[in-house]
């Protein structure tokens, strides 16, 4: 039987994590040396989600999926160039900060505005995706907050794997302590569901997605409303930079149990 | 100073695609092939067979299913691309090629395969083969994959179009019924033949049934032989199949490309195989130029990654320190060499990206070229030569019209030549026939040289596996792309055929004029000194010589033509925008050194030619008559003190006993040559500012932020 879902994936951008990301403080608060300049990716918990997200869809004959994303325009425009090849998606994109150092609160208000926004999304197949983390060093409440502003009180977080039932009901898997997962259901939705990995691998590109996508993603974008995100007197007192010095090397032909033993080693000696 | 490296957003801009979506996902697209699969095989050692290994077949897989094996065909037949595709394939090449070009190779090879088809082929034979090499999406089908198989074995080996061993006889030909050929032909270095599934081959006549040459599409089902042959021993391009093929074939007469006429109980080909690849390698070049436009570039990160971490881990080599934050940055000699590397990149990329915009614009016209002329029953050949040289007249016309104050123009007869197609026509072809082959000699030729000034930079690593950015391989593979699709040689002869048509002088003289304008509102992209250059290489012209010299100066004028589009446009985009005042008097003087370097070749050449046909003067006969008896200089020494002294250094003396200085003879006069010598000069001259634009280009790369690691294996 199928179960048709309304699923909105939240989800920006974030410096590419093989950049040089040197903190530093700008005039306008903390953040990373040349952020603007450095080349983006969509932020990998998030494309987690938008993976799962499509995938269900796929196996759910009727859904939708609509990605939201908060971020400068022009950072936006870039990652899309990407990402749209990868799986079918509507964008709702809000031309706005993106990063570690916006206030979560005031960054859920926007979204959860911009999901109540969305022409035709049907509130009884609502599912929320998004990361459980962010690789902008962000505080990782988000989703949480978006969840409680739409009202949506089924919340999983750190989820590995979604399956939907015969009887239309979810049960999920989160991860806990120790490696392992705890399994819940859930009736159906609305729910909101913050990933971890997941389970699938990144899809490869396929222009026949992508020109499909595009012809959506860029009236979006250019259609982008420049969105503020209040400050919700947060404020920075205090902004440390990493002790440690990233020393990244590169080595060829090391097995993972070697790769493993160098790891514990390092761990026990730190 | 430079703060980051130009990323996606300034290319778009600096190479004119910034309005097409379905490129920049092109981008994308090959980039993950070429720094995910590709470079994961290359760092494997899969370079390290001549054979075609399943590891190697799994890339074609992977340019299916990222769109790279459609790019080339149109929307009908499973494309994804509207319109012209030279700009998509060279955008391919060039992503390819920046992890490993036998990747691009392989890839492309396909395309070559389908130009004839694409190019001549009849709607039936376009139809059929382009919708068979379209992967299906979830690869319920295997796409079809073919081969171009023009170069022939020894005797006639490489290629020599004027020379087939192949051949096409008729086998049966029943009345009424269609002429099945029999066609025999030996391939030598063939790309893609390991796994091709067609094949196009250029085959001569050895039938008085059959007219001269053809192409004709052979398919490894076919009655026969269909032999892929031995795999090419090669150093370079190891991830694409080359092999020396043997085919003994029975194939329908409708395999000819683009058809034929029966006339008299002959089968007249409708295109010799002459036309055929001249319409296909024309634009096919233009690709291999840009692979190693991508080497060059691709090596500025690794270089710079190298050069400052050479120190670190020596013992008292503190952080913090210049020895360990600079390494051998702090020398100069790194610094300045690495500017000339990153120079000729730029430059090779300007001028191989606009010559795939040039074959998008030229394709449509050329097709209206084709049907205004069969509109008027106008054939090929001496008839259309008629024609277009009438149309010359007409677009040379517009030509000088154009450069007149609009109130200085017949408007009326103005705004008709330039809604003319056919002016634009021969206008743009003249363009098309000499930037084709200045890229592929140019951008793959002097690319190579540079290129192993990279490997050099990075010392005994550059020569080993592990180099970063596989330095060693992209310098052996730049020489074959010098070589394949026509070596060096053949584009230099064309070049100095294509490079006098008037259109084209013409439409240079005005480049010149354009440079001078640009220098008075950009001193600092040096497009003084290259117009200068210009003038020099215009006055001096004669034909073979001065093809590599023209080949400089169009690459050069593009790198700066792409600066200022990029000046003008990248405030338009607000992360370009935020690098622009740092960016752009970086690659402003990126151009400088270019239009130095341009400038000093013209002028070298242009010295040799002038005074190297010259009789060198000896201290003999003729010779002694421009010698001046010593004697005569010392009593003129009261007058004017030093002048014998003088006339000794210069050697023009003779002494009393005969004798004279101990060199070749007199020195060569300059006599008649007094225009030369005031452009060189002024060229010379001209290079004001070009050694400091020099060192501060060298200062951006050691202030210039690059990613912790590179984006692709090891």
């Amino acid at each position: 039987m199928s179960h048709p879902f309304h699923i909105v994936v939240c989800g920006s951008v974030a410096p590419d994590p093989l950049q040089t990301l040197e903190p530093v403080i700008l005039p306008g608060g903390p953040g990373l040396k040349n952020e603007m300049l450095l080349p983006n990716v969509l932020d990998p918990w998030a494309a987690h989600a938008l993976y799962e997200a499509a995938n269900l869809a796929k196996s759910a004959p009727g859904s939708r999926v609509w990605l939201v994303s908060l971020g400068p325009k022009a950072k936006l425009q870039q990652v899309m160039m990407t990402i749209a090849q990868k799986v079918p998606f509507e964008l709702v994109a809000l031309d706005g900060p993106a990063g570690g150092f916006v206030d979560a609160h005031a960054t859920a208000a926007v979204l959860a505005d911009a999901i109540n926004g969305i022409a035709g999304l049907d509130k009884t197949r609502l599912l929320v995706f998004g990361g459980w983390e962010s690789a902008t060093r962000c505080s990782g409440v988000t989703m949480q907050l978006v969840g409680e502003r739409l009202g949506i009180f089924d919340q999983f977080q750190g989820v590995d794997r979604l399956t939907v039932e015969d009887d239309g009901s979810l049960r999920v898997l989160e991860r806990i302590e120790g490696g392992r997962h705890q399994v819940s259901s859930v009736q159906g939705p609305p729910a909101v569901i913050g990933w971890a990995t997941g389970h699938l691998a990144e899809p490869p590109n396929n222009p026949q997605v992508g020109m499909a996508n595009m012809r959506g993603v860029m009236p979006a974008l250019q259609k982008a409303k420049a969105t503020p995100v209040a400050g919700g007197g947060l404020s920075f007192v205090r902004v440390e930079q990493p002790k440690q010095l990233r020393d990244t090397r590169i080595v060829k032909d090391v097995s993972p149990d070697e790769i493993a033993r160098e790891i514990v080693a390092w761990v026990r000696g730190a | 100073m430079l703060r980051t490296l130009p990323d996606d957003d300034v290319r778009a801009i600096l190479w004119r695609y910034a309005d097409r979506y379905d490129l920049q996902m092109l981008v994308q697209s090959a980039r993950g092939v070429a720094r995910g699969p590709v470079a994961r095989l290359v760092a494997a050692g899969g370079r390290n067979s001549h054979e075609w290994t399943p590891e190697k077949d799994e890339l074609l897989k992977a340019c299916d299913e990222a769109g790279l094996s459609a790019v080339g065909l149109d929307v009908e037949h499973g494309g994804f691309i509207e319109g012209p595709k030279n700009l998509a394939l060279a955008i391919v090449a060039f992503e390819l090629a920046w992890v490993d070009a036998g990747a691009a190779t392989s890839n492309l090879a396909n395309f070559l395969a389908l130009g004839p088809i694409h190019e001549r082929g009849t709607e039936q034979q376009r139809a059929f083969y382009m919708s068979a090499a379209a992967p299906v999406p979830g690869g319920e089908r295997e796409p079809w994959r073919g081969a171009f198989a023009l170069t022939e074995p020894i005797p006639y080996v490489g290629v020599e179009t004027g020379l087939l061993g192949g051949k096409a006889r008729v086998a049966v030909w029943e009345e009424g019924q269609e002429p099945i050929l029999q066609i025999d032909k030996r391939g030598r270095f063939i790309t893609g033949m390991g796994f091709a599934d067609f094949v196009s081959a250029a085959v001569d006549s050895a039938d008085e049934r059959i007219k001269g040459s053809c192409m004709v599409i052979l398919e490894k089902t076919d009655p026969g032989i269909f032999d892929r042959g031995v795999p090419a021993r090669k150093l370079v391009h190891q991830l694409s199949s080359t092999r020396d093929p043997v085919f003994s074939l029975r194939v329908p007469a409708s395999r000819i490309v683009g058809g034929y006429t029966v006339i008299n109980g002959v089968i007249i080909p409708n295109f010799s195989h002459g036309e055929v690849i001249e319409a296909v390698f024309r634009r096919t070049r233009v690709t291999v130029g840009l692979m190693t436009a991508a080497k060059l570039l691709s090596a500025i990160e690794p270089v710079i990654r190298y050069h400052r971490g050479r120190f670190r881990g020596g013992e008292g080599i503190v952080p913090g320190s210049p020895r360990y934050e600079f390494g051998l940055q702090q020398k100069e000699d790194v610094l300045h060499r690495l500017v000339d590397i990153w120079a000729t990149g730029e430059a090779a990329a300007a001028l191989g990206f606009e010559a795939a915009r040039v074959f998008d614009e030229l394709d449509p016209i050329e097709r209206q070229k084709d049907a205004f002329f069969a509109e008027r029953g106008i054939d090929r050949g001496r008839a259309q030569m008629k024609a277009l040289a009438k149309i010359s007249k007409d677009a040379l016309e517009y030509l000088a019209q154009s450069h007149r104050r609009p109130d200085q123009r017949n408007t009326e007869r103005y705004d008709a030549l330039a809604a003319d197609p056919m002016v634009r026509f021969v206008l743009l072809d003249a363009v098309a026939n000499v930037i084709c082959p200045a890229v592929k000699l140019w951008n793959t030729g002097h690319g190579a040289n540079v290129m192993r000034e990279a490997v050099s930079l990075v010392g005994g690593y550059g020569i080993t596996e592990d180099c970063p950015g596989f330095l060693g391989y992209k310098w052996m593979d730049s020489q074959l792309e010098a070589t394949y699709e026509g070596p060096e040689a053949v584009q230099r002869r064309q070049l100095s055929i294509t490079m006098t048509n008037e259109l084209f002088l013409a439409q240079f003289g005005h480049w010149t004029t354009e440079m001078r304008q640009v220098a008075s509102e950009h001193p600092g992209t040096g497009a003084c000194t290259l117009a200068t250059a210009m003038q020099l290489w215009l006055w001096t012209l004669v034909t073979f010589p001065l093809a590599d010299a023209l080949a400089w100066l169009l690459a050069t004028r593009q790198q700066v033509l792409d600066v200022l589009n990029l000046m003008t446009r990248g405030w338009e985009n607000p992360v370009v925008a935020e690098q622009l005042p740092t960016l752009a008097p970086f690659l402003m003087d990126l151009c400088h050194v270019q239009t130095a370097r341009a400038a000093g070749e013209v002028g070298r050449i242009s010295a040799e030619l002038i005074f190297g046909y010259r009789r060198q003067p000896a201290p003999d006969g003729h010779g002694l008559s421009a010698c001046d008896p010593a004697d005569g200089f010392k009593s003129s020494e009261d007058v004017i003190t030093g002048i014998a002294a003088t006339a000794h250094i210069d050697g023009h003396v003779i002494e009393a006993d005969g004798s004279h200085p101990v060199k070749a003879g007199p020195c060569a006069g300059t006599e008649g040559l007094e225009p030369f010598l005031r452009m060189r000069t002024k060229l010379d001259s001209c290079l004001a500012g070009a050694r400091l634009a020099k060192d501060r280009a060298a200062e951006g790369l050691m202030r210039v932020m690059i990613p912790e690691a590179l984006g692709y294996p090891l």
